[in-house]
């Protein structure tokens, strides 16, 4: 006992003593893994352009289970890492349970929802308005669509990725009213974020019925589906990151929301972070569409001009994107 | 028959294995330009280096240990039930319906409440192959199997649908009322004045988990149920000749095996999340299969290897937050162990036997040959 006893001071001291040595920030990616060039992955690349602009250094780690989701809150707040920086909106609970034990902390959450966010002082909740984003792209494919059938192919089917669909599907109808639309879900457990073998199934199977156009928004899974698209000869569209590099002219743009950009901006406002709810919009370019060498040959000038009509329309209030999360529905897509 | 002394059976030959295990990812750490013996340290005093890293080794070893039992019951019968997964998740269910919706004056009730639920739940979900398997003969390692991924989308129905409180994007339950919170060690510990970390989740679970390895031990070999079952697993037509109905055996086993990876979840989602989360299980119930080939189906076994499992959950934790080392290499790190331990057995096993036998016929031809002189 008292030898164990000798063993926790010993590691009580490391840890303190780190923690007064050194207030870096800390980056929790969640369990899609940091390389899913998607979402954690544009979260890494805002932390690493914050790092090579800085030359500061940061705490990461990727989650593996469920119980490290607190687990690593706790240990980078004991090392006195500050702000830190969560993806993913399953860790929106563990941020709400932890931050009131570390006052002096700032916890930074993306995507997640905080029902008392009024009570957590030191939190920042980030959240993109994908469905306006979605939109445009859904107008994008409606517009290249020569079949009038286009794809939808989510990662796990939450109210998340049922959002994604819904303004997709609102987009592709304001363009083409008669357009069919197939949603599928990879799967049911989060697994479906890292399911790339699956996900090229699947876009197998809608380009067997009829779909040219697919849109992925699935995480690492989404991979598979820009894969199988390219090999079928038909066009997918990415999603989070710009994923149009992938595939160059198979991929007819990608749906950017701009999880890098918020967190670089965490990062750079340090310890001085404003808290409270932060909702990144098309008005903000927290979520758009990508335009690049890589796709420019696909996009006419007739879909751009729609798009930015739609774009400052959405902007200016005139068009409304329905949310999914209003009344859990979709009006214009059944899952 | 018994060609080894027992302790060599029991702790020599998966000490040997566990170490081969841990030899080989040494040589993967080094591959991957990362020191291996600051790795081990860093694993060995961030599992079992202070109360907090205890707290969180305990916790994992309680969850292993509930589907590591579940697994050895049924192996006593000679089913490969591969289904602790969908179980523990059915029984997380069943906690969590408990939990929300019957208002518990206090957490002792709560906690028998919710073992109930939770292994009333599970054994309903392990029913149904072990029916298949008793009056159809479905094979049952096909249909439990089959069961994971049918609980995995019941449960995502129940919590996107059903539980999930309006608003949150999370498919989560609410949180449970506070007096369904167990105390964790921290608390039990307070009292006796030992000071245990306040952040780790180790609770009061594991007690019922180690009251489950006794219970467990007495069925299996102090009952006569325990001997049908023992007796059904070495011999289906011997039992049967001797009045045993295999349908009885098969579902009874079946369902106590159910019934405790169910009750995993009084750990895990009672005790740690305590509310429902989508993967609360996250590959617990096929950890106990190899926790139950490690221990040889015994329950002191189970619990030495359910004690090695956590410390490797915990340590690979430790790992991924202060070094660069890879998820991806914990997870072979932990796959080396169960290769080893489990798949690879025999390979330790028959040259330690080889030894021993030699060692045996050594001793036996001295003794003949002394009182010839």
């Amino acid at each position: 006992m008292s030898m164990m006893k000798h063993l926790a001071g010993a590691v009580a001291a490391v840890a303190l003593s780190a923690g007064a040595a050194l207030a870096e920030p800390a980056l929790i990616f969640d369990l899609g893994g940091k390389f899913d060039k998607s979402f954690n992955e544009a979260a890494f690349m805002g932390a690493e352009r914050w790092a090579q602009e800085t030359g500061g250094k940061y705490l990461e780690i990727e989650l593996s289970s469920e119980a490290q989701r607190e687990q690593a809150l706790r240990r980078f707040a004991e090392r006195g890492a500050n702000p830190i920086v969560t993806t993913g909106f399953a860790m929106a609970d563990p941020v709400s349970q932890v931050a009131p034990d570390y006052p002096d902390i700032k916890f930074v959450n993306i995507d997640g929802f905080f029902p008392n966010l009024d009570e957590l002082p030191n939190v920042l909740a980030i959240s993109f308005a994908e469905h306006e984003g979605s939109y445009l792209v859904g107008m994008l494919a409606a517009k290249k669509s020569e079949s009038g059938t286009i794809g939808f192919v989510g990662g796990m089917d939450v109210p998340l990725i049922r959002h994604f669909a819904c303004g997709y599907a609102q987009g592709a109808k304001a363009v083409n009213p008669d357009i069919t639309i197939i949603p599928n879900m990879t799967g049911t457990t989060p697994a479906a974020w890292n399911d790339p073998v699956k996900g090229g199934e699947l876009a197998k199977a809608q380009v067997g019925q009829g779909a040219d156009v697919i849109y992925a928004a699935a995480g690492g899974t989404g991979v598979g589906v820009l894969q199988a698209a390219a090999d079928e000869g038909i066009l997918s569209i990415g999603v989070d990151s710009n994923q149009n590099h992938l595939h160059p002219g198979s991929v007819l743009t990608s749906m950017l929301k701009r999880v890098d950009v918020a967190v670089y901006n965490a990062l750079t406002a340090g310890e001085n972070l404003e808290t409270g709810q932060l909702s990144l919009s098309l008005a903000d370019d927290g979520v758009g569409y990508a335009v690049d060498e890589n796709n420019e040959a696909l996009l006419t000038e007739d879909m751009i001009s729609a798009v930015e009509e739609a774009k400052a329309g959405i902007i200016a209030g005139d068009i409304e994107v329905t949310s999914y999360y209003a009344n859990d529905s979709c009006p214009v897509l059944t899952f | 028959m018994d060609t080894m002394p027992k302790w060599v059976d029991a702790l020599l030959v998966p000490f040997i294995s566990v170490l081969i295990a841990f030899l080989i990812s040494g040589v993967v750490i080094v591959a991957i330009g990362e020191d291996p013996i600051e790795a081990v340290k860093l694993m060995v005093t961030g599992a079992l280096g202070s109360t907090y890293g205890w707290g969180f080794t305990l916790y994992y070893a309680t969850n292993f240990i509930f589907t590591g039992l579940a697994v050895a019951i049924a192996f006593h019968a000679r089913l490969f039930n591969i289904g602790g997964e969908g179980q523990a998740t059915l029984g997380g269910l069943g906690v969590a319906l408990a939990c929300l919706f019957i208002p518990w004056p206090h957490w002792t009730l709560a906690l028998i409440g919710a073992m109930l639920a939770g292994a009333l739940f599970g054994a309903a979900w392990a029913a149904i192959p072990a029916y298949l398997q008793a009056k159809r003969g479905s094979h049952i390692v096909i249909t439990t199997i089959m069961f994971n991924f049918i609980g995995a989308a019941v449960l995502n129905y129940v919590l996107v649908n059903q539980l999930r409180p309006a608003g949150s994007m999370d498919p989560a339950s609410a949180r449970f009322p506070e007096a369904t919170n167990l105390p964790t060690l921290h608390e039990l510990l307070a009292p006796i004045g030992i000071e245990f970390s306040k952040a780790a989740p180790a609770n009061v679970s594991l007690l019922i988990a180690l009251l489950s390895c006794f219970l467990l031990w007495l069925l299996v070999w102090r009952t006569r149920l325990g001997y049908e079952i023992r007796a059904f697993g070495h011999s289906e037509t011997a039992a049967v000749y001797a009045g045993i109905s295999p349908v009885r055996i098969t579902m009874i086993a079946m369902l106590i095996s159910g019934a405790l990876a169910g009750m995993m979840a009084i750990n895990n989602v009672m005790g740690e999340a305590e509310r429902l989360v989508l993967n609360s299980v996250e590959g617990a119930g096929f950890i106990g299969i190899a926790v139950a080939l490690m221990g040889r189906s015994h329950p002191v076994g189970v619990l030495l290897a359910a004690i090695l499992f956590g410390f490797l959950y915990q340590g690979g934790a430790e790992l991924a937050l202060w070094t660069d080392i890879p998820r991806e290499l914990i997870i072979v790190i932990q796959a080396l162990v169960i290769l080893f331990t489990g798949a690879l057995d025999n390979m330790v096993r028959s040259p330690i036997e080889k030894i021993f036998l030699a060692r045996r016929r050594a001793r036996q031809a001295a003794q003949a040959v002394e009182p010839a002189e």
